[in-house]
């Protein structure tokens, strides 16, 4: 059992390191599926992480926190819209801009607002979501491994795990099962076509770099407030480029996609176990080897070696409408 | 009757003189607004910055000393964007130039002269930085996959190598901080100070050394190569139409492996500045982000040398300003400077054009529509 019991327990790490890739690899589909290239996921998480963190920090509250992260996700979302639709500027330099802006100002910010070298105040267990006990998780500790794995892996997250399962059906129903979502697939494959059927694309854009943005949003917040306990500087550490990595390795689908996190995720917990262990016939494994597994097999699979990952006809072209 | 704007010519004074520093004020009237919000007076924090890049010898040297910085990853931004390729993989292509010179010389300084050791270097910064830009570009040529993607993905890659190599092959024995050991003096680059020393002039020691003079021959020849050789020709045909290109009987092919083979040697030169010149030992995030910084002033340098050496002397003065400022005034930290780094890209790169607009219209209150548009 003790085998087992320690397979569960990086099951249920990989599940809480994958819950913020989830969430933004779900906000770039969003984004991408309608036409606009998104680098500037992890620029929006930061922004909502550090807003989170500071929110909950002055009011205690970890719902206004949510609220505050998912609104300054958006907003950031906006002005890479702004740039991108309305001005039709390039949509990578407006990410990076993002990003880059977002990286100065969380620390300026945290250092004027907080005086604790761009850290905010470590937040109690109040202000943060905790994890939630699902109904029979103890009852059912006693079913043979069916039951360890419902009470260690499945239940014992906070909210925002759960909402990010739910984020990534939701996506799903959206983008295959509803009008909206066929408008948003079609303005990223053939603008023209949706602006000749007498839609607007500009406004189906927007819309779908809002939905972008409020769903960064939730994941800078379950950075700060969920997963830890106060805003680190640079804490995205490059999660947001890696849930980019996931998309075009889900080949911008929802559910490939959330497979591409998990084993991201995944990879990410076994990282941490095998710090000094050493592997028959491999020997010791280097930690970075592992951390840069993500970006290589992206690479990898960008080349076309392993399937094909083909983006969004449209993606990245500004759209001007014929006068 | 609403004019389109975009058809407009505007004069060129307007183009690329009046729109590119209105871009500019914007942003550094937002940055204003940051500081303003943070309860600094931004009147105050200019003076001071202003004082702290240029007041005295010292701080000339240490902006000098990032000016040819952003010079190297300025270029490189901008010989890839000639040729319509956006790389960001400036900051990969840096550390691993990086990874070159110390390769070279933790293997040759103890028996090489220095007359051969610093051309060596340089060689090894500028081959390692190509062959790290080298991959992508083979990708993105002959595979499709999408350059911004892939050197993004690379910059994750040379970092997590250089911390393994770093951390368990190149470090010191016996040592604890992951660092290479020193370089013998004799594969050191000359600093300014020294330099000036044997003229008779005397200026306080700073981390400003040759490589600002490598930094501005390479703006002359980025120059000569993109506007005055034939491959600076296929490079920028290819740029603006890949099928006129290929019409033309230019390969598209081989003009994105050597545009991002020039530009990845050209961000490996940071290591001549940084590792050559002012550390003297391999270590661990000497790029410290002026890859990313070069994409700036790439933008703002409307991609020409001439505007790069400006762009890169206002980000010299911003980062040796910013750092006065830092320990000047206690509430506000470098990071200030990322910020405004930040509201630059977007103001001079992502919305360069939202200001074009007005700037038409009053310039046709001047001058009758019909002179301006052949009817």
């Amino acid at each position: 059992m003790d085998a087992l019991s320690g397979f569960f327990a990086i099951l249920d790490a990989t599940l809480r390191v994958s819950t913020p890739l989830i969430l933004a690899a779900m906000a770039g589909l969003f984004s991408e599926r309608s036409g606009i290239v998104d680098i500037s996921l992890e620029g929006k998480m930061l922004a909502s992480a550090f807003a989170a963190a500071a929110v909950a920090a002055v009011t205690g509250s970890a719902w206004l926190a949510l609220g505050t992260g998912i609104l300054v996700g958006i907003a950031l979302a906006l002005v890479h819209g702004f740039a991108c639709i309305t001005h039709r500027g390039n949509q990578v330099v407006s990410g990076l801009a993002i990003n880059i802006l977002a990286s100065g100002l969380t620390v300026v910010l945290g250092i004027a607002w907080f005086a604790q070298g761009g850290q905010t105040p470590s937040l109690g267990s109040g202000a943060r979501f905790m994890p939630l006990e699902l109904p029979l998780a103890e009852a059912a500790r006693s079913v043979p491994v069916i039951g360890p794995f419902y009470s260690d892996v499945i239940s014992g997250h906070n909210v925002l795990v759960y909402v990010a399962w739910l984020a990534v059906f939701a996506t799903w129903w959206v983008v295959y099962r509803t009008r909206f979502g066929l408008r948003i697939r079609a303005v990223g494959e053939n603008p023209l076509a949706v602006d000749t059927a007498g839609l607007s694309v500009s406004r189906l854009r927007y819309c779908a770099v809002a939905i972008c943005g409020a769903l960064s949003g939730i994941a800078g917040t379950y950075l700060s407030t969920a997963q830890n306990a106060s805003f680190v500087r640079e804490m995205t550490a490059g999660q947001g480029y890696i849930a980019l990595a996931a998309l075009i390795f889900g080949k911008w689908r929802p559910v490939p996609a959330m497979l591409a996190c998990l084993m991201f995720g995944f990879l990410d917990a076994v990282a941490i176990r095998m710090q000094g262990v050493s592997l028959p016939l491999i020997g010791e494994v280097p930690v970075q080897a592992i951390q840069a597994l993500p970006y290589v097999l992206t690479v990898i699979l960008l080349a076309g070696f392993i399937g094909r990952a083909t983006a969004p006809k449209a993606v990245g072209i500004p759209f001007l409408k014929e006068r | 009757m609403s004019i389109n704007t975009s058809s407009i010519p505007l004069p060129a004074w307007l183009e690329i003189g009046l729109i590119p520093v209105l871009n500019i004020v914007m942003a550094l009237f937002f940055s204003g607004l940051i500081m303003l919000a943070i309860g600094v007076n931004p009147i105050e924090a200019v003076g001071i910055m202003i004082n702290g890049a240029f007041g005295y010898d010292e701080a000339i040297g240490y902006t000098l000393y990032y000016t040819t910085n952003f010079i190297f990853t300025g270029l490189a931004v901008a010989v890839a964007f000639h040729a319509n390729l956006f790389n960001i993989g400036g900051e990969g292509q840096a550390y691993i130039g990086g990874l070159g010179v110390g390769l070279v010389f933790l293997l040759l300084d103890k028996y090489l002269p220095m007359i051969l050791l610093i051309p060596l270097g340089i060689i090894a910064a500028g081959l390692f930085g190509a062959a790290w830009a080298y991959i992508p570009a083979w990708l993105q040529a002959h595979r499709g996959s999408h350059i911004v993607i892939t050197t993004i993905m690379f910059n994750f890659i040379a970092s997590s190598i250089m911390v393994y190599l770093l951390v368990n092959v190149l470090i010191k024995p016996g040592q604890m901080s992951p660092e290479t050991r020193q370089f013998d003096e004799s594969a050191w680059l000359p600093f300014m100070h020294d330099v000036l020393g044997w003229f008779g002039m005397e200026v306080t020691r700073s981390p400003l050394n040759l490589s600002l003079v490598f930094a501005l021959i390479c703006c002359v020849f980025v120059w000569v190569y993109i506007w005055r050789t034939r491959w600076g020709y296929e490079l920028r045909t290819s740029g603006q139409s890949e099928a006129a290109a290929r019409y033309a009987g230019i390969k598209p092919k081989t003009v994105i492996i050597t545009a991002m083979c020039v530009s990845g040697a050209l961000a490996g030169f940071v290591a001549v500045n940084e590792i050559m010149g002012v550390h003297h030992r391999l270590l661990l995030n000497f790029t410290a982000g002026y890859g990313f910084t070069g994409i700036a002033v790439s933008l703002m340098g409307r991609n020409h040398p001439v505007g790069i050496i400006m762009a890169s002397l206002l980000f010299g003065v911003l980062y040796q300003g910013g750092a006065e400022l830092a320990f000047e005034i206690p509430t506000i930290t470098r990071e200030m400077v990322v910020a405004i780094q930040g509201l630059i890209i977007l103001f001079s790169g992502a919305l360069a054009l939202m200001l074009r607009p007005w700037v038409v219209k009053v310039y046709l209150k001047f001058k009758p529509v019909d002179e301006v548009v052949p009817a």
